[in-house]
């Protein structure tokens, strides 16, 4: 009998055991503590617009991480007026729905300060996204772009080359947005250490395609021997690259720019040979920047404006020889998938 | 202006104060900024005022007739957007032509009957009209911004056109400009165009069919920017509709209104386009020869309106009835 029991003390002990372990496994309080933190919180883009790539690019990875950990991710479409834009922020700002973190895509350095102190006076965590502001936010994520400034530089002399004329012009946005004055302040830094090379001309854009050929006209016909333009958003550079292409000086002239890295904007016409290089945002690994930092301050159980954070998105200038499958992402490929759900 | 159509040499109006501005800067840029004079540098000049000029004629004949359409630029870019995102999602060349046409014309219309018929002030119809436009096309018919010209279709193959080294946009400015000239002097319904833009209910009263009239205009001018916006996406392979929210449209109106085309109507015709656009022309190059920046750009292109217009103002005093004419 002792022996029976002590056999059956054993299997109960075993069979214990055996049923214990797996319940050690589904303790792990990571997965319940991420839900708790997360669930039914409310995210919300402000962008400038959303009828441009970036935008359209950052809501679609956005949607998908939000949409996944049970949070409700919306968009307000201010359509590039600064107005429009600073109401989209009060109405949410105001609402019973208020969102639990807020990202903004700064017209200028200024203009939103105001508002983005408000919305984290009253909880909401502001995430700065590809233009900085003159404000401290939770986070900002986008590119250096006084970096990307030199990289294009460095581009544009590169694609000069040492027994080129040396000239390069410039086609600026305004000169009021941080990413033009930034980018300007990093091509002019790299063109420091190479005195021989020389802006002959740094016109404004004020972002218009048309608006760009037009002064690129006028540039190319003042220096018809001007070996590379730089315009300061691909937006408006197919207006430069209409202007070279006017001016018969394809394939003589190099146009730097930089952009989302859409596959329409940005490869294909590194592919065609409109442009000699891009500086191109990684767009997926700037949404998951993005999607990171929100998951992160969401837990960290901190008040909104205690601490500040910059993530710069790693940005590279590629040009047709480094084409790859995946240098872009495909905009109508995204597009498709949505309206495939 | 006399009979003849040509200013008279003792009292200096509006045009003729413009026009000999734009001569003094033109010869102080020949002289001083070099390169300015080479033809291809005049060439530029012209293509660059071209769509803006093309626009300007239509907003031109809406204005002589008393009216303003605050709607050509949205009409302008959205139609295009909308032609090209049809082409890019497959609908035939042909349908896809039609159907935008016919929208267009649509437009015009609509801002003709409710101009003419609802009695409601053109500022108000046009500027409703365009957000409409805008709107509409934006969000239900478009998925972005920028929507690119299909490799290869007629309106790429169209910005490449060169007669003489010379850009298309320049010759359809001209022939156009030459078109509305002959419309608005020799034609009949040219002619009233002028009376019910002076005078509307004297013009009603002797039998000029004034509200067909107004509605044909709108439709001209809708029109009209249809063909701006082609030959803006044939030079730039694509059309951004963001151009809604520039100051093109202020720009229009600064051309028509600065070579003398008074916003009371009934006076001016496409001479005053053509001095308006090439003073914008002459001054926007030299500015960029020059390389000023934009902002002081904006800042030299209003002082040099503002001081037109009380010049003007100055020799051309208004009196009693003139200031009767119902001024925007």
């Amino acid at each position: 009998m002792k022996l029976i029991r002590r056999l059956m003390a054993a299997a109960t002990a075993l069979a214990v055991t055996a049923f214990v372990a797996p319940t050690f496994a589904a303790d792990d309080p990571g997965p319940a503590a991420y839900a708790q933190a997360l669930k039914g919180k409310r995210v919300m883009l402000v962008p400038l617009a959303m009828g441009f790539d970036l935008a359209q690019g950052w809501a679609h990875y956005l949607k998908k991480e939000v949409d996944a950990w049970g949070g409700t991710f919306e968009t307000r479409d201010p359509n590039w007026v600064v107005d429009a834009g600073a109401q989209a922020i009060t109405d949410a700002i105001s609402s019973d729905t208020r969102p639990d973190v807020l990202i903004i895509h700064a017209p200028d350095l200024n203009s939103y300060s105001k508002l983005m102190k408000k919305a984290q006076a009253a909880g909401t965590y502001v995430i700065l996204v590809d233009n900085p502001a003159n404000f401290p936010a939770d986070a900002f994520v986008g590119s250096d772009w006084d970096r990307l400034g030199q990289l294009e530089a460095e581009a544009a002399i590169k694609g000069c080359g040492e027994t080129s004329s040396k000239k390069i012009g410039l086609v600026q946005g305004d000169q009021a947005n941080s990413s033009s004055l930034y980018q300007y302040a990093g091509i002019m830094k790299v063109l420091d250490k190479h005195p021989d090379f020389k802006v002959v001309a740094k016109p404004d854009s004020n972002w218009d395609a048309t608006t760009s050929r037009n002064v690129t006209t006028t540039m190319l016909q003042q220096n018809p021997d001007i070996c590379s333009i730089i315009d300061f958003w691909d937006g408006d550079a197919t207006g430069a690259s209409a202007a070279i292409r006017d001016a018969k000086l394809d394939g003589k002239v190099f146009l730097v720019t930089t952009g989302g890295g859409e596959k329409a904007a940005d490869c294909d016409k590194l592919q065609d040979g409109t442009y000699g290089a891009v500086v191109m945002t990684d767009l997926a690994r700037q949404s998951g920047d993005m999607n990171a930092i929100i998951k992160f301050l969401l837990q960290s159980g901190q008040p909104a404006g205690t601490s500040h954070t910059y993530i710069y998105t790693l940005e590279k200038a590629t040009t047709k020889a480094d084409l790859k499958p995946d240098s872009c992402w495909d905009l109508k490929a995204l597009q498709a998938e949505a309206a495939a759900k | 202006m006399n009979a003849t159509g040509w200013p008279k040499f003792r009292s200096l109006n509006q045009e003729g104060i413009v026009f000999a501005i734009a001569v003094v800067l033109f010869a102080a840029a020949a002289i001083g900024l070099p390169g300015f004079i080479d033809p291809n540098n005049l060439v530029a000049i012209v293509r660059s005022v071209s769509v803006l000029g093309i626009l300007a004629l239509g907003m031109a004949v809406v204005i002589i007739g008393r009216g303003i359409d605050l709607s050509a630029v949205a009409i302008m870019a959205m139609s295009v957007a909308w032609y090209l995102q049809l082409l890019n999602t497959g609908t035939s060349d042909g349908l896809a032509f039609a159907y935008v046409l016919a929208g267009v014309l649509a437009i015009g219309l609509l801002n003709g009957f409710l101009v003419a018929y609802a009695d409601v002030p053109a500022i108000f119809v046009t500027l409703a009209t365009g957000s409409f436009v805008f709107g509409y096309v934006r969000s239900q018919l478009i998925t972005q911004d920028a929507v690119p010209v299909p490799q290869g279709h007629w309106v790429e193959l169209l910005g490449g056109l060169r007669f003489l080294d010379i850009p298309v946009e320049v010759f359809v400015f001209a022939g156009l400009a030459f078109l509305f000239f002959l419309f608005l002097r020799y034609t009949k319904w040219g002619r009233y165009i002028y009376f019910a833009g002076d005078n509307p209910v004297a013009a009603r009263n002797i039998g000029i069919p004034v509200r067909p009239m107004l509605v044909l205009r709108y439709v001209l001018s809708a029109f009209v920017a249809l063909i701006a916006g082609l030959l803006t996406a044939a030079s730039l392979h694509s059309i951004n509709t963001r151009v809604v929210n520039s100051t093109l449209l202020y720009d229009i109106v600064l051309v028509a209104v600065i070579g003398g085309i008074g916003l009371s109507g009934g006076r001016g015709g496409v001479r005053n386009v053509l001095v308006g656009a090439a003073l914008i022309g002459i001054l926007l190059n030299a500015m960029t020869i020059i390389d000023i920046p934009l902002l002081y750009q904006n800042l030299i292109k209003a002082a040099i309106l503002l001081g037109a217009i009380i010049v003007d103002g100055i020799i051309n005093p208004r009196d009693e009835q003139t200031a009767q004419q119902g001024d925007i």
